[in-house]
């Protein structure tokens, strides 16, 4: 969108970089410090997915009540609720298997590379391609349910 | 204080690198969140990137109507890239120490104009597969660790804490299995 603010993208670069910092301070852009977790050799990682959900959480439940809406889009203070369906939990399988055998997820691969890990150019092309793997077989299905509806 | 000798030897065991590096790590996940949801109110999640920037090359409905987000969405992908070397340029170069900050003894470190990078010792095998269930599974199950296990429990959305539970439990069984199995690193 050409029309946002002239703040938008330096705010959200800003927000990324204080974002990816924090997955390299502990130590989740490392796939072995995540599998230690996994493997129950460490049990540091939920400090780090709590914690940061508690404090986005003290945010999302404060700034409805402050502000109507953002100041750089206008639009209204919203927690992230998205509808529950079978594909929450055969999605979540999915990538606990991928996860599990990686040690690493997308935010942390971003900051992986940063730390200087290339290897995990391996892991961010596997995603790339299971992403695009997933989303030409759903834009294919929902073509085919359109064109069958379309026939009725 | 806790002072029972055994319950210190249980949380050394437990925790052999402390909780301050994880605990302020995810603080700082947290407020690179909240930074971006106070100008914007988008409660942004990684995962989508991979979706809304392949639109730049297919032309797939499920990747176009990602259009309008995939321009922030590659500059906040390019935050957390240089946030990472924000770090390794930092801590992880000793330039700064805190007692906050337990270095990890994990992969191998290496050296690229002073400043001290980190690679990977996790066979790429296992960074490919598990990368494509990871792209695959992400997209089905609306979200990642940052979307549903930041965002969504943050938002105490239903929806995201059974996300979670799922992948947790999941890659919890899949880790142990494959270690079993002798794979390492």
């Amino acid at each position: 969108m050409s029309d946002r603010h002239p703040l938008f993208k330096p705010l959200i670069f800003v927000g990324g970089i204080v974002f990816g910092f924090g997955l390299g301070f502990s130590h989740m852009a490392r796939p072995e410090v995540v599998l230690n977790f996994l493997q129950f050799d460490d049990l540091g990682l939920p400090f780090v997915m709590f914690g940061a959900a508690i404090v986005s959480g003290i945010a999302f439940a404060l700034l409805p009540r402050i502000r109507d809406a953002a100041p750089l889009t206008g639009d209204p203070y919203e927690r992230r609720l998205k509808p529950f369906d079978r594909n929450v939990l055969v999605g979540g399988a999915v990538f606990g298997v991928g996860w599990g055998l990686s040690g690493i997820c997308p935010g942390a691969a971003y900051a992986s590379l940063g730390v200087g890990n290339i290897t995990i150019l391996w892991a961010l092309a596997g995603m790339f391609l299971g992403a695009y793997a997933q989303g030409y077989w759903r834009s294919r299905s929902q073509a085919r349910d359109t064109a069958a509806t379309g026939a009725d | 204080m806790v002072t029972d000798p055994v319950l210190l030897q249980t949380a050394a065991d437990l925790f052999p690198n402390g909780i301050s590096r994880y605990a302020v790590g995810g603080l700082l996940v947290g407020l690179g969140t909240v930074l971006i949801y106070i100008g914007t109110g988008i409660p942004a999640g990684a995962s989508t990137f991979l979706e809304s920037t392949l639109s730049y090359v297919s032309d797939q409905s499920r990747f176009q109507q990602y259009v309008g987000s995939r321009d922030w969405r590659l500059v906040f992908t390019a935050g957390i890239i240089l946030g990472g070397l924000a770090f390794a340029a930092t801590f992880q170069s000793g330039l700064v120490t805190s007692s906050l900050y337990e270095p990890g003894t994990t992969g191998q470190l290496y050296e690229v104009a002073g400043v001290t990078l980190w690679m990977t010792e996790v066979q790429p095998w296992r960074l490919f597969l598990g990368g494509i269930l990871v792209g695959i599974g992400t997209r089905i199950g609306k979200g990642c660790t940052s979307g549903h296990g930041v965002c969504g429990v943050g938002s105490a959305s239903k929806t995201s804490l059974v996300g979670v539970v799922t992948f947790l439990t999941v890659a919890i069984g899949t880790a142990q299995v494959v270690a079993a199995l002798g794979v390492s690193p």
